[in-house]
């Protein structure tokens, strides 16, 4: 095959500038240019990328860029494809910060802004049945999901304890079997 | 040393965000709130400009919040520090054990976090709705029930599976109208 890291790096740069969310947002993008353009992988690896990007941490786009660019092309494969995609983020995101807070001292903005905050708890409610549908059907994971927004709702504990605390937890299924209801 | 602390920081969160994006606001909230580096709602300033801006949102706000705090090499920092738990874990499945996710106790741990995830989003729900709906200081004179509405039809709207980008455009517009009538009162 015929490559070239700036190939690799414009790519990922297109798809970091192109994509409004990240994680699965991209996927059309990707398949586009990765799968239809420069035929590098398949659309089958596309869906096996994200069944890992999914169950490993970090943001499912950087888990997905670094995986690609180290199968296409070893570490620097990998680190060319990661730059690439952070690249475009962080450069408009530096300059909206530096004249954020001048924007922010006019009142339209502030009465704009008023309206937004809303919306953003929306955006996140949203998110909250996203994952409860992701949520296994086991009384055990209820009572998992239920004490970890007590824990850090109410008494205020780090969220970081409380993944730990509930992936301890989850290896007690490997002691009996999980019979999950249908959903 | 301000930038050591960004870095470390963030290189937590990013070891510990699972499902990407929005699984990421608890961990922030518990690591960048609970420093006072910013308030809640200057916070939700920030998703929202994350969220409407290009390219993926935890390098986003990452980027956003290193910024504020410890401007151009803070954001560096704070960047950095969010990318690399992924990148080297990533680098590590990649090279040496593609089939980790079949491994019972990995999928074990999984379950846990798994069933974790929702609660942890109800907290931040709770905490930036409390924010949102109740202690908004900026306006206090303008009721609370204005913002349960706005919150409320773009739910709604989400449901409709609209864009995020539509919802933070609408509120916008929503929000500076309702407080130009409002203030003709």
């Amino acid at each position: 095959m015929n490559f070239r890291y700036r190939d690799l790096f414009l790519t990922y740069l297109k798809i970091g500038l192109f994509t409004f969310g990240g994680g699965y947002a991209m996927i059309p993008l990707m398949k586009r240019e990765l799968v239809d353009n420069r035929k590098w992988i398949t659309e089958d690896d596309i869906l096996d990328i994200f069944a890992v990007s999914e169950t490993t941490p970090g943001p499912v786009a950087i888990n997905s860029a670094t995986f690609i660019g180290y199968k296409l092309k070893g570490f620097w494969g990998a680190f060319t494809a990661t730059f690439g995609i952070v690249l475009p983020s962080f450069v408009i995101i530096v300059l909206i910060s530096l004249i954020f807070d001048a924007f922010m001292s006019n009142r339209i903005v502030q009465y704009a802004f008023w309206g937004i905050r809303a919306g953003v708890l929306a955006l996140i409610f949203n998110a909250f049945i996203m994952m409860f549908k992701k949520c296994p059907r086991h009384w055990l994971a209820y009572t998992i999901a239920a004490a970890a927004f007590i824990l850090v709702a109410f008494l205020h504990i780090n969220a970081i304890i409380v993944i730990i605390g509930s992936a301890l937890l989850g290896l007690s299924t490997l002691f009996f079997t999980i019979e999950e209801k249908k959903k | 040393m301000i930038y050591l602390k960004l870095f470390w920081t963030f290189l937590k969160v990013g070891a510990f965000t699972f499902g990407g994006g929005y699984a990421m606001i608890p961990l922030i909230q518990s690591e960048v709130l609970a420093q006072g580096w910013v308030t809640e709602e200057r916070l939700i300033d920030f998703i929202a400009i994350s969220e409407s801006t290009p390219g993926p949102f935890a390098v986003n706000i990452s980027t956003f919040i290193g910024m504020d705090i410890g401007g151009f090499w803070g954001a560096v920092c704070a960047t950095l520090g969010v990318v690399l738990p992924s990148f080297v874990i990533l680098l590590l499945i990649a090279a040496f054990f593609t089939n980790f996710k079949d491994k019972k106790g990995i999928r074990a741990l999984l379950w846990g976090i798994k069933a974790a995830i929702s609660g942890l989003i109800l907290a931040a729900v709770f905490s930036i709705g409390k924010t949102v709906l109740v202690e908004i200081n900026v306006f206090p004179s303008v009721p609370f029930f204005a913002s349960a509405a706005i919150f409320l039809l773009m739910l709604f709207l989400l449901y409709k599976k609209k864009h995020p980008i539509l919802i933070v455009v609408l509120s916008a517009v929503l929000g500076i109208a309702f407080n130009l009538i409002y203030n003709l009162f």
